[in-house]
């Protein structure tokens, strides 16, 4: 089964639902990329996986040897956190919280865990730094570290690269990406930054401001431009196979799913459309 | 009569003995949450749970119950309501503890000017005595000390995840909301216990002004958990002595010896950064 299943989840706040009947399906290893104008519900949904908020409908389902709390998240930068007095190595402990249980102090693996996943993000040299000194690009790094103490599977990340200058959003991303690559982490990341996302993610999940949404293979996007429109609706034999094998999910629910290549509608708005009508009005 | 004979003759006096160990304990638990509660953005629930505590008290007077039967429960309860309220109610969290601590305050003035039969010296409350603390409440002040210290001995490494992030805390599956529940328990008793001694007035300094010293000099959270509780207790018996040798108001000279310290620790924090 997939790692992570949303089925049909909606999340409301004050009765207006920012989240409308969603599913995906997130695999081992996979990097997607959650993208969408301001107020669509990206961070929401996060927090509705990470069971944060809670849901209105549906659910959300860990499989593949993930729970919830394996998951490791990168939260939206903390205001509260500017002038914290805490260093480095006390942040990239409390990571290991989980796996501490009762006892009162973290043991030597814990300790070792988080020196070496300080290492990983190239930052041991400051572990007895101060964290509210270090530059935003390191503070990033740093809680990083303390999200790999949490999971070796998965991690969630809201908006990790907002306030950061050109080199350091740069260099955010080329970690984030080797944490995919070279240990197997899949990522799931809320950005603003469209030029990044499909650089490096394999799926793009695109909410819009109707609570419809588009879902699937980059390649998929680049054609259509996350048009949901139904013309734009899957061939049902290539949506991911754990879906349909979910009883209550039927095809229908998840027509925005990825799109067929070969748009027919005529009156289709969509990205792939308007190419083909450009293309064949220059001729 | 030589200046530690006046201090050794201190401790003749059994009402001085009660005081030195409930303000201790209380000045020990309070620099203690208040690091919290002051990383937290919570500094003024002191003051206004102290505000909420005098209320009750005037109100518990007045029906002739002991103060702090009905003072503890409904201090308990209002901090309940204002850490809620401060996360998601649309009045903000500082003007809804600006309400409900003029509320409160109004309310314990009105019951006490129209009950006839008592007649407290509101002065006392307002801005504590000494005298005030009797045996029974330096019983509940003990367990309060030692529950304080053992929950943060015990829970020190939640308590630090969740004042440093609430939502990873939350995330790596933390009962966040049995933590605070937690905390605004024993603030609320520490409040009220140590209202008595400092007044409605002044307890929230207790609070505030250690966490903010240690945070001057210090960087680590551990170090300024320690650092806030060592300054806590200095100033508290400073201030205790000061007050007992010059005659003068007790609670107020703490808070005077808290503001010194905080002066030389600012001054101390920023040549420190300079260097």
């Amino acid at each position: 089964m997939s790692q992570l299943l949303c089925k049909n989840i909606s999340i409301a706040y004050e009765k207006e639902n920012v989240v409308d009947n969603l599913s995906i399906a997130i695999e081992q290893g996979d990097y997607v990329s959650i993208i969408g104008e301001n107020g669509t519900g990206k961070s929401s949904l996060l927090k509705g996986i990470l069971g944060l908020v809670s849901l209105k409908n549906g659910k959300v389902e860990f499989g593949d040897g993930l729970d919830r709390k394996n998951v490791g998240y990168l939260s939206q930068q903390n205001p509260m956190q500017k002038d914290f007095p805490a260093s480095v190595y006390e942040v990239v402990l409390s990571g290991c919280l989980k796996s501490k249980g009762f006892r009162p102090f973290f043991s030597k693996k814990e300790r070792r865990l988080a020196v070496a996943n300080l290492k990983k993000m190239g930052m041991e040299g400051y572990k007895k730094s101060c964290y509210a000194d270090l530059s935003g690009g390191q503070k990033q790094r740093v809680l990083l570290a303390r999200a790999l103490c949490a999971t070796d599977k998965m991690i969630i990340l809201d908006e990790p690269v907002t306030g950061l200058d050109p080199v350091a959003t740069a260099d955010m991303y080329h970690l984030v990406n080797k944490l995919n690559k070279d240990l197997g982490i899949t990522i799931v990341m809320v950005t603003h930054d469209i030029d990044n996302a499909l650089k490096y993610s394999n799926k793009i999940l695109h909410l819009h401001k109707n609570n419809k949404y588009y879902f699937g293979p980059k390649d998929d996007y680049l054609i259509h431009g996350g048009c949901t429109d139904e013309c734009c609706a899957p061939d049902v034999s290539e949506l991911p196979r754990t879906l349909l094998d979910e009883e209550k999910i039927t095809a229908d629910e998840l027509k925005y799913g990825p799109a067929d290549s070969e748009c027919k509608n005529p009156t289709c708005q969509c990205h792939h459309h308007s190419l083909n009508t450009k293309t064949g009005g220059e001729q | 009569m030589g200046i530690f004979e006046e201090i050794i003759g201190m401790f003749s006096y059994s009402f001085m003995v009660r005081a030195i160990i409930v303000g201790g304990l209380v000045a020990l638990c309070a620099s203690l949450l208040g690091v919290v509660l002051v990383l937290k953005r919570y500094s003024m629930i002191g003051d206004g749970l102290s505000h909420v505590g005098f209320g009750a008290m005037a109100v518990g007077l007045a029906f002739n119950q002991a103060p702090l039967a009905v003072a503890i429960p409904v201090v308990v309860i209002a901090a309940f309501l204002l850490l809620r309220v401060s996360e998601n109610s649309k009045i903000k969290g500082d003007a809804a503890i600006g309400l409900i601590s003029s509320s409160a305050l109004a309310i314990g003035m009105v019951v006490n000017a129209s009950s006839s039969g008592t007649n407290i010296d509101l002065n006392s409350y307002m801005f504590g005595s000494i005298l005030a603390i009797d045996k029974s409440e330096m019983v509940l002040c003990i367990v309060l000390g030692v529950v304080v210290i053992g929950a943060f001995a015990y829970f020190y490494n939640p308590i630090f995840a969740i004042t440093f992030d609430e939502n990873f805390a939350r995330a790596t599956g933390l009962k966040v909301e049995v933590y605070k529940t937690i905390l605004s328990v024993l603030t609320a008793v520490t409040i009220v216990i140590g209202m008595r001694i400092m007044g409605t007035l002044l307890i929230s300094s207790l609070i505030i002004f250690p966490a903010l010293s240690a945070m001057r000099v210090t960087h680590r959270f551990r170090q300024v958990m320690i650092m806030s509780v060592i300054i806590s207790m200095f100033c508290f018996f400073t201030g205790l002595v000061a007050s007992y040798l010059l005659e003068l108001p007790t609670g107020a000279t703490i808070v005077v010896s808290n503001l010194c310290v905080f002066v030389v620790m600012t001054i101390v924090g920023y040549f420190r950064k300079k260097a």
